[in-house]
């Protein structure tokens, strides 16, 4: 049996088709990621699978329970973090953790435990008692979180969990959707962010314009543009890319103080550059010959270039 | 054990409710302070009997205070951002209404018992039927409590521009309902569009427990009270339904 069955899903608003024939299952465990340019259908379908929103056409089943026949029973399985969920300002801390726990109908002593267990490894015991008004937005999110596991949810959804938060509350966030993944949970998670996806996700679904275009392990997607790689390299003073431009060079892509080469033969690439290099008196910082990557993949499929 | 899962939703739902909206400014103001100056500026200074118009303001103020939660809450967590998260709760739209109906009524309640209280206690207000006083304050809180849920109900994402919109239908009620004028002095016309308003049959209904006279038998006015909830909370869950994503 799978966690998540899902079936030729849409969604239109008004018209724009936001999700389109959407179909594909989870396994128990898995950790799924769904990944997507904005504008995707991410939200959209999250919120289908989260009973948030009706799909025009479909079926969503969760744990063995079809969701539109019996919404209150599936939802009592699942945690969710939604894009937009904050959490209520006015209330503290601990009072955010305590009104999500009742609604999935925690007892007392379970709730009292769980939340001071929950609010520890957040790192955010001494502000339990805290309004969440005077939280920064890492530590929001982190209540967040902990709202959406406190009752050990059979499946964890989460909407872009990372996006824009500082490298603390990032980090904290990943391990605890790993530990809860560890202990069983099946996790659902939408991102644009690929090298999350990638150091997350046993499998990964891109989807593009509301419709997927692919569903695979991040190893083999990466594989399916195997023909290109890259080569990054910085010297100790900024070049103008253009001075690289060769035949068997594809593209010359700047990051940060980095250059990045894309090509089908490494071993004239990596001689052209420490020729020009040499002639230019460029130092050679660092270079690093890249197998295709996922984002490579990603961008290919989603058309996002050219 | 799907029963006890709405109701835990529908009580959850209304402390919650009762815990961050409660101190809300405009309930404040359109629940409390409101009501407490239109006693003022009309019973105050004017040599009138208190107990005659008494039924009408005690009407008026359950009417403003029940109704005055309701048309914040949806409005406030769409823009706070928080409505996704309830949603994503084991809730249906359905606990949420009656969790918003549930804290608006309380608040209704409250506050009327209150008043009744140091009425009876410093304006020697006389109560005839204790029983049907009770039945018509809770009745009334909940009839009312509905009116202000559904009226969060326009796609609005501004508080204050729902607030605006409520106070805009609920003050034309008070004007035909026979707050100001006792309904056996409505003429023709007027008493007619007194008919269609759910504040009538609790003008009436307080005038049958407080003096024990009344317009309509009180069981009229209670089944009255009991339609217009009904239509109240039935509208309420369409159109919460149908702009459940705006302005999410
Ligand atoms: N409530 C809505 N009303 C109208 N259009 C919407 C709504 N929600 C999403 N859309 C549209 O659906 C498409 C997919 O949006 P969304 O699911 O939010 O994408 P993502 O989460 O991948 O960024 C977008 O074109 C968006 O404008
Ligand atoms: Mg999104």
């Amino acid at each position: 049996m799978f966690a998540i069955k899902v079936e030729n899903l849409r969604k239109r608003f008004g018209n724009v088709v936001a999700v389109s024939n959407v179909s594909f299952s989870v396994e128990k465990g898995e950790v799924f990621g769904f990944l997507g340019p904005n504008g995707a259908g991410k939200t959209t379908t999250i919120r289908m699978l989260t009973g948030i929103l009706t799909p025009d056409v479909g079926k969503v089943v969760i744990e063995g329970i079809n969701l539109r026949e019996n919404q209150i029973r599936a939802k009592m399985k699942m945690g969710v973090v939604p894009e937009t969920g904050n959490v209520y300002i006015d209330l503290t801390a601990k009072q955010n953790l305590y009104l999500a726990g009742r609604f999935y109908g925690l007892p007392k002593n379970i709730l009292e435990k769980k939340s001071e267990e929950l609010l520890s490894t957040l790192g955010l015991h001494e502000r339990r008692n805290d309004f969440v008004r005077t939280f920064s937005k890492g530590m929001k999110q982190r209540i967040s979180i902990a709202c959406a596991i406190i009752h050990n949810p059979q499946i964890l959804f989460l909407d872009e969990p990372t996006e824009g938060l500082d490298v603390q509350s990032r980090r904290l966030i990943l391990d605890i959707i790993t530990d809860l993944n560890k202990k069983g949970s099946t996790i659902f998670l939408t991102t644009h962010n690929i090298e999350e996806a990638n150091r997350l996700c046993e499998r990964v679904c891109i989807i593009n314009k509301g419709e997927i275009v692919a569903i695979d392990r991040p190893e083999k997607l990466r594989g399916t543009f195997d023909k290109t790689q890259s080569i990054e390299v910085s010297f100790d003073r900024s070049v103008n890319s253009d001075l690289f431009t060769s035949g068997f060079i594809s593209k010359i892509e700047m990051y940060g103080d980095k250059l990045r080469l894309y090509t089908n033969d490494p071993d004239k690439t990596v001689k052209h550059i420490v020729a020009l290099a040499e002639k230019k008196d460029l130092r050679i910082i660092s270079m690093t010959i890249c197998g295709a990557s996922l984002e490579e993949a990603f961008v290919r499929l989603t058309g996002g270039e050219k | 054990m799907k029963h006890s899962v709405f109701l835990r939703g529908v009580i959850v739902t209304a402390e919650k409710n009762i815990r961050i909206y409660y101190n809300k400014a405009p309930v404040i103001i359109f629940g409390l302070l409101f009501p407490l100056f239109m006693f003022f500026a009309f019973y105050m200074g004017r040599k009138i009997d208190v107990s005659v118009f008494f039924p009408g303001f005690l009407a008026m103020a359950l009417f403003f205070t029940a109704s005055s939660v309701g048309p914040l809450i949806t409005p406030w967590e769409k823009q706070a951002g928080t409505y996704e998260r309830l949603l994503s709760f084991p809730v249906s739209i359905n606990t949420i209404i009656l969790g918003d109906v549930l804290a608006g009524a309380l608040f209704g309640l409250i506050i009327t018992s209150i008043a009744m209280t140091v009425a009876v206690f410093f304006l020697e207000i006389a109560v005839n039927n204790l029983i049907l006083l009770a039945i018509t304050i809770i009745l009334g809180s909940l009839c009312f409590a509905s009116l202000g849920v559904l009226l969060a109900s326009p796609s609005v994402r501004s508080p204050s521009h729902i607030m605006m919109f409520s106070s805009l239908i609920r003050f034309p009620l008070i004007f035909i309902s026979g707050v100001f004028i006792p309904l056996t002095e409505l003429q023709g016309g007027g008493r007619i569009l007194s008919y269609i308003s759910p504040l009538t049959y609790l003008v009436d209904l307080f005038n049958a427990s407080l003096t024990g006279t009344s317009v309509f038998f009180p069981v009229l006015d209670i089944f009255a009270l009991i339609l217009f909830t009904c239509g109240f909370l039935f509208i309420a869950n369409r159109f919460h339904k149908r702009n459940l994503m705006k302005g999410l």
